[in-house]
């Protein structure tokens, strides 16, 4: 990860210490000094200070753990996931989103249609695929695969990143709403197992318009809600520096939606966060991901669409007068 | 309310002179300016005599002008908004919108007849709340759905709704979208039919589930629409954004509903696309 310094505030003192490994490692080699007892002491210090940090995050900052650039996107995890994957493209209507991929994956002997929003780590790759921001098309070009996947009766699995639908010109000209409510009904009806999986951002409609599904499973630290902090704290506080407390009150990370039992499951992140580790992070998702496939396909077509919708149908809390 | 209708109680006439015009007798219209005397107004259904400007109308207005005389009963649930977040505030803004409006909630839900056309109705009101979809805006919309399915009538939901979801119930706000939009798939499957009606405003979470998936979609006149509001996507592209954009017109145009309709007609375009459904 020489390429990609950038880190969070608070993960600065992880990579401080970090350097100061690698420069013991680098006197050891070029000057034949034993430094090795300093090397692991060190690495022990290092693997504390990391959990330790990590496990006191704010709210807030899982916020930006989940939207950490370095953070793995959904081809870097498709890649170490499937053994297969063909990609395939466009939504016969109008383009190609480039904020949402999918196609056919191979994942031992389990075929199944992947889906997922696909954010940039760089700026110029970002731009390309903005930031993970589907138009309708990219909502279009998932239904079609939704489509394929009922027809040849294979699971769906999807990766929601991002930070919302496009708010755009065309987008509302071409039917953003439209694009998304569509999804909801064609995934609360779909015949074939959903699994679905947020592995960064989820950012709202723009979220759920892939995300409806027979289970609910969440990285560790990633988000879902409702509203970004910072619009939240821009509607009901009028005040940029109320975002840390919106973030808060919005209850938006795993362990808060497991809570309210709108996830099923966390999956568990390597220490130091999925951007540490993705092969570990990769291999977490896959085991999950077997999991669940398997206890999904047991159930018959119409036992999964009375299962999805009476899960639905129980969401919402309110008092009885 | 303040968004949309100012009642002034002075106002300057040509000659300096200032006049006292008694609280609640006039509405200045929110278009064109045109002082409109409030008995006129509310015989022309709150619709500017001078510019069309369609004022907001509230749900029991709405189900008064939209339904057969004294034909609506409504679904009495009793269902109240809890604060399952404990979100900074949320109990007193509920109880707040409730004193306002008179409404214990943004949603009504019942049934009447249309033209003597059995029918199932829900309407989402936008004073409450800006009409957002929390718990119970979307447990209504669902019984709704669900009574539409047990009593094979057809279904008009009515939306007026600002920002669509109701940020203080977080993500189980946000899954009342798919609970909603779950309930109209199977309403079709059904083969029932659902008549989606938008008002001003019909935005965000609201308008990306139900409200824009009626196999009928109309709209009135001037109604806000879409998905992201223009503040937002103003904010995002940086450009100044073209008139008419959002407006139900440039809906039409760009062939997101199907009619709009002067709310004078409202009534009996329903009545001809229900006559057209029925055997
Ligand atoms: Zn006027």
């Amino acid at each position: 990860m020489a390429e990609n310094r950038y880190s969070l505030d608070f993960e600065k003192p992880i990579m401080e210490l970090e350097r100061k490994i690698e420069e013991l490692k680098g006197l050891t080699a070029e000057e034949g000094l034993d430094l090795s007892e300093e090397v692991s002491r060190l690495q022990s210090r290092l693997r504390k200070l990391e959990k330790d940090i990590l496990s006191h995050l704010t709210p807030w900052q899982k916020v930006q753990l989940a939207r950490h650039p370095n953070r793995p996107k959904s081809l870097d995890l498709t890649e170490l996931i499937f053994d297969d994957f063909l990609i395939l493209h466009g939504d016969r209507l109008y383009s190609d989103d480039q904020a949402i991929v999918g196609g056919l994956a191979k994942l031992g002997e389990e075929k199944l249609v992947f889906i997922g929003h696909q954010k940039g780590k760089s700026i110029k790759e970002n731009l390309f695929r903005n930031f993970g921001m589907a138009h309708p098309e990219g909502y279009r070009k998932a239904q079609r695969l939704m489509n394929l996947a009922e027809k040849f009766n294979r699971p769906v699995l999807t990766f929601v990143d991002t930070p919302g639908a496009y708010p755009g010109i065309e987008a509302e000209e071409r039917g953003q709403a439209e694009a998304i409510a569509a999804n909801l009904e064609r995934m609360s009806q779909l015949r074939v197992p959903i699994l679905v999986i947020i592995i960064g951002e989820g950012g709202s409609g723009g979220a759920l318009g892939i995300g409806v599904g027979d289970k609910i499973l969440m990285l560790e630290n990633t988000i879902y809600s409702v509203i970004s902090p910072e619009g939240c704290a821009a509607i009901l506080w009028k005040n940029q520096e109320k975002v840390k407390e919106a973030a808060k009150a919005l209850r938006l990370t795993s362990k808060d939606l497991l809570n309210l039992k709108l996830i099923d499951e966390i999956i568990p992140e390597p220490v130091g966060g999925a951007h540490r580790n993705v092969e570990q992070t990769a291999l977490n998702i896959k085991k999950a991901i077997i999991k669940h496939l398997g206890e999904l396909k047991r159930l018959s077509p119409e036992e999964l669409v009375k299962k999805r919708y009476e899960k639905y149908r129980r969401i919402g809390r309110f008092k009885r007068g | 309310m303040g968004w949309f209708e100012r009642t002034y109680n002075r106002i300057k006439k040509k000659g300096k002179k200032t006049i006292d015009i008694p609280h609640g007798l006039w509405t200045k219209c929110t278009n064109c300016s045109q002082l409109i005397y409030n008995k006129n107004l509310e015989e022309n259904l709150r619709v500017c005599p001078k510019c069309n400007y369609h004022f907001y109308l509230g749900v029991r207005e709405r189900i008064e002008i939209t339904l057969d005389k004294n034909s609506f009963n409504e679904y009495n649930f009793k269902i109240n908004s809890d604060d399952p977040l404990n979100f900074p505030g949320y109990k007193e803004k509920l109880s707040k919108n409730e004193k306002k409006t008179g409404l214990d909630e943004g949603a009504l839900i019942g049934e009447g007849k249309i033209g003597k056309i059995p029918i199932t109705v829900g309407v989402t009101d936008f004073r409450f709340m800006g009409g957002s979809m929390g718990s119970v805006v979307g447990e209504k919309i669902t019984l709704v759905i669900e009574k539409a399915m047990e009593k094979r009538h057809p279904l008009l939901l009515i939306s007026g709704s600002g920002g669509g979801a109701r940020m203080q119930e977080g993500v189980i706000s946000l899954m009342q979208m798919a609970k909603t939009s779950a309930a109209v798939a199977e309403l079709k499957k059904e083969g029932l039919l659902y008549i989606s009606l938008l008002t001003h405003p019909t935005m965000g979470g609201v308008m990306a589930s139900f409200a824009s998936r009626g196999d009928i979609i109309l709209a009135e006149p001037g109604a806000l629409l879409g998905f992201a509001g223009p503040r937002v996507i103003k904010q995002t592209i940086k450009q100044q954004i073209p008139k008419g954009f959002q407006q139900a017109e440039s809906l039409l145009k760009h062939g997101g509903v199907d009619l709009v309709v002067e709310r004078s007609k409202i009534r009996s375009t329903l009545i001809r696309i229900l006559d057209f459904t029925l055997s």
